[in-house]
């Protein structure tokens, strides 16, 4: 435990990511530390919840206390629920014009370029700040084709159904999905989400409907010794087609931090969705995170991710291909530094017939840093002809770091066409050499070479979310913590 | 008064972990604009004195000394060399994922020359270069080594050289594994490299081919880690008649 506080203190700093806005008590709401019935009823109050979610809550609550913590990944022992507020907001409301939202916050979501990649490139764009989304807007011409963004409580209380009076029912087809695919009885920190989330989005794309621009969320934990439980709920309805992007960073402080999200992803029929996360996380952070995706007939779920940030992550996007023909695809990077124990990994489950699945996965360890794929495929007796390929490259940077490959497979058809590639090596001395027999300097041409080994990443990113990521490449190269 | 040399290599020792010996006494004077050809039987040290001279990590130096222009590059770090004018083509050229030919050779222009890189003259010349070696264009875009063929691989690091344009050019047994006409068109590229620059070679081969379009200053022999005999062009034929065995008689075969 010591030892763990000692390798957050000694941690660098993040550069851009790292700066503090410090709250003053005027400005913001602060849940106390800890998880109780009253913490968990006041959150409740806070989101002026109808009596159904108010239920849910306190049943999540109670499987939460009933729920054993997980002891199979990396140690969470640093991880004290008594000294984490679940529950801390701005008391400021969430805006749709960007100059109304208060300033400090502003501030920090203008330093991250936030404003400038909605102006250029995105179609809506979320901001959450802590606890409570504090800016939510959609471009007109895509609002007018009846795609919906915005915050999930104002959709459960029945807002958006009065405002838009379309004939849709919203608030219903949010309780109908939510928690369905990640029920809180998946594991402990499912059920803690449920007991306390708030924020995130809700994203229903209409049948039919192509969205030729990325919707983005981006998500700060400005707070020390908080917690963020957002919740995302995407609903693409059949023939529809969107990207989301969603972003999440966080300054460091020298307690620790929880981020216990839950994605939740509908693709029905001949639907698509492309769903890419950067995220850097400070290094004081548990990122407990739940994603799950289903998808129908004919549908395409593709996953892009980087993974940067954390002390100790717990991510295994989770995709069942439960029509026939339905496809994944799977592009994703995890850089482990020093001080970070990076578990990752997905899970598949083939229950169509002739579903596919391709997994590309690339982890960087560096600095003492432990990363850890585990994949997990399930194919059941229902998906003749299921065929999945998973490769994992590993590069480590050093002799002091770790990396290790867990293939999990569970085929109950038989015939079904599975294949895993693993390669685990150190970078390698002669090619820094004929980099620098060109003139390139050390440090560069270990950077070239890693750049290189994530490119097959940056190149499924829109281009400012490739640069981002090469950034965050850049830094952790730089960054001799 | 005599020219300065571009390369003086003084009683070179080098040894690999610092306790196995494999270079002996090497003893090499190059200047600018000349042609050097550096045979010998396999394992005699050609390559090492390569890694060498380009600073690999790999061997150490445990005597003697390199200076290029004058300036004591013994323990100078391998970017440093190729920044002074030093370059080598390696045997085995490495393959580098995700970075393309391209934008390689414009991280390393800008390296060597601490200057920004202008893109349409850098794209032009590019564009000749990829010419005057019967390359496909394709080859800039794609990632560096990653797939190329032995005799491709080769080409492109003579495509390096061209871009690059080093002072002295040291040539790793380049046209080894090549057909007739990549021979030709390596050797017209190293043809046109000497012409431009009045750049200095150090060729390492077992062939003649490659030096047809040359002409040779000077040959030396290594056999066992040391150079055993220097002498001109002849010396090409000579040996090519007459083989290693009767270097090896007397010098010794390393095992």
């Amino acid at each position: 435990m010591s030892d763990e506080k000692e390798a957050l203190r000694r941690q660098d700093s993040q550069s851009m990511y790292d700066f503090k806005n410090e709250e003053s008590d005027a400005d913001f709401f602060r849940e106390k530390e800890g998880l109780t019935k009253e913490i968990v009823l006041r959150v409740s109050a806070e989101k002026r919840d109808p009596a159904w979610m108010r239920e849910f809550r306190l049943k999540c609550l109670k499987i939460y206390e009933e729920t054993p913590m997980v002891d199979w990944g990396p140690d969470i022992a640093g991880l004290d629920m008594d000294r984490i507020s679940s529950y801390v907001r701005h008391k400021e409301d969430m805006k749709n014009n960007w100059d109304d939202v208060p300033e400090d916050i502003k501030n920090t979501f203008e330093r991250l370029g936030i404003p400038q990649a909605e102006r250029e490139s995105l179609a809506g764009v979320g901001a959450q700040f802590d606890s409570e989304l504090v800016y939510h807007n959609v471009r007109r011409e895509v609002a007018e084709k009846g795609v919906i963004y915005t915050d999930l409580e104002s959709v459960i209380r029945g807002e958006l159904d009065a405002e838009r009076a379309d004939g849709m029912d919203y608030a219903g087809m949010v309780k109908e999905h939510f928690m369905k695919l990640v029920p809180p009885t998946d594991h402990k920190f499912a059920a803690l989400h449920g007991a306390v989330w708030s924020g995130g989005s809700f994203v229903y794309v209409p049948k039919g409907v192509y969205v030729d621009i990325p919707l983005q969320s981006y998500f700060r934990l400005n707070a020390a010794g908080a917690g963020q439980f957002e919740h995302t709920l995407i609903i693409v309805d059949e023939g529809a087609d969107v990207h989301f992007i969603e972003g999440c960073s966080a300054p460091k402080y020298n307690v620790a931090n929880l981020h216990a999200g839950c994605v939740e992803l509908y693709v029905r029929k001949k639907a698509r969705l492309r769903y890419s996360t950067i995220e850097n996380w400070s290094k004081n952070m548990y990122n407990l995170n739940t994603k799950r995706a289903i998808v129908e007939e004919d549908g395409v779920m593709e996953w892009v991710s980087g993974s940067f940030g954390s002390h100790i992550s717990y991510l295994y996007p989770m995709t069942i291909l439960k029509g026939d023909r339905a496809q994944m695809e799977f592009t994703g990077i995890t850089f482990s530094g020093n001080g970070q124990n990076l578990d990752t990994g997905l899970k598949i489950v083939h229950q169509g017939k002739e579903t596919t699945a391709v997994v590309n996965s690339k982890s960087i360890s560096k600095g003492g840093g432990i990363g850890t794929f585990r994949s997990a495929v399930v194919v059941q007796k229902s998906a003749k002809k299921a065929k999945a390929s998973i490769s994992c490259d590993s590069l480590m940077l050093d002799s002091i770091s770790r990396t290790d490959t867990i293939p999990a497979m569970d085929v109950r058809s038989d015939d079904a066409d599975i294949g895993h590639e693993a390669k685990i090596g150190r970078i390698s001395d002669e090619a820094i050499f004929y980099l620098m027999s060109r003139g390139i300097k050390e440090d560069d041409a270990k950077a070239m070479i890693v750049s290189g080994f994530a490119d097959p990443v940056s190149k499924e990113l829109p281009l400012e979310y490739a640069a981002e990521m090469n950034n965050l490449i850049k830094l952790e190269m730089e960054w001799n913590g | 008064m005599a020219q300065e040399p571009l390369l003086q290599v003084e009683h070179l020792h080098v040894s690999i972990d610092e306790t196995l010996p494999i270079l002996n006494d090497i003893n090499l004077l190059v200047h600018k604009g000349e042609t050097h050809v550096l045979m010998g039987p396999n394992g005699a040290g050609k390559s090492t004195l390569g890694y060498t001279l380009m600073g690999n990590p790999h061997y150490a130096v445990t005597g003697g000394r390199i200076l290029f222009e004058g300036l004591d590059m013994t323990q100078e770090d391998t970017d440093k060399r190729a920044k002074a004018g030093l370059f080598l083509s390696f045997q085995n050229p490495l393959e580098v994922p995700g970075i393309s030919m391209s934008s390689f050779l414009r991280n390393a222009t800008r390296a060597l020359t601490d200057q920004p890189v202008k893109l349409l003259a850098f794209q032009k010349k590019l564009n000749e270069t990829l010419r005057v070696l019967d390359m496909d264009g394709v080859y800039a875009d794609r990632d560096l080594n990653v797939g190329f063929s032995g005799g491709e691989k080769k080409k492109a690091e003579i495509l390096q050289l061209l871009m690059l344009s080093p002072k002295l050019a040291i040539l790793d047994e380049t046209d080894s594994g090549l057909d007739v006409d990549a021979v030709r068109t390596v050797s017209r590229g190293i043809e046109e490299y000497h012409k431009k620059n009045d750049g200095a070679l150090i060729i390492i081969t077992h062939a003649t081919k490659i030096l047809e379009a040359l002409k040779v200053d000077y040959t030396h022999v290594m056999v066992n880690g040391r150079i055993v005999e220097t002498g001109d062009a002849s010396l090409v034929e000579k040996v090519n008649r007459e083989g290693f065995e009767a270097y090896e008689a007397r010098y010794g075969k390393r095992e």
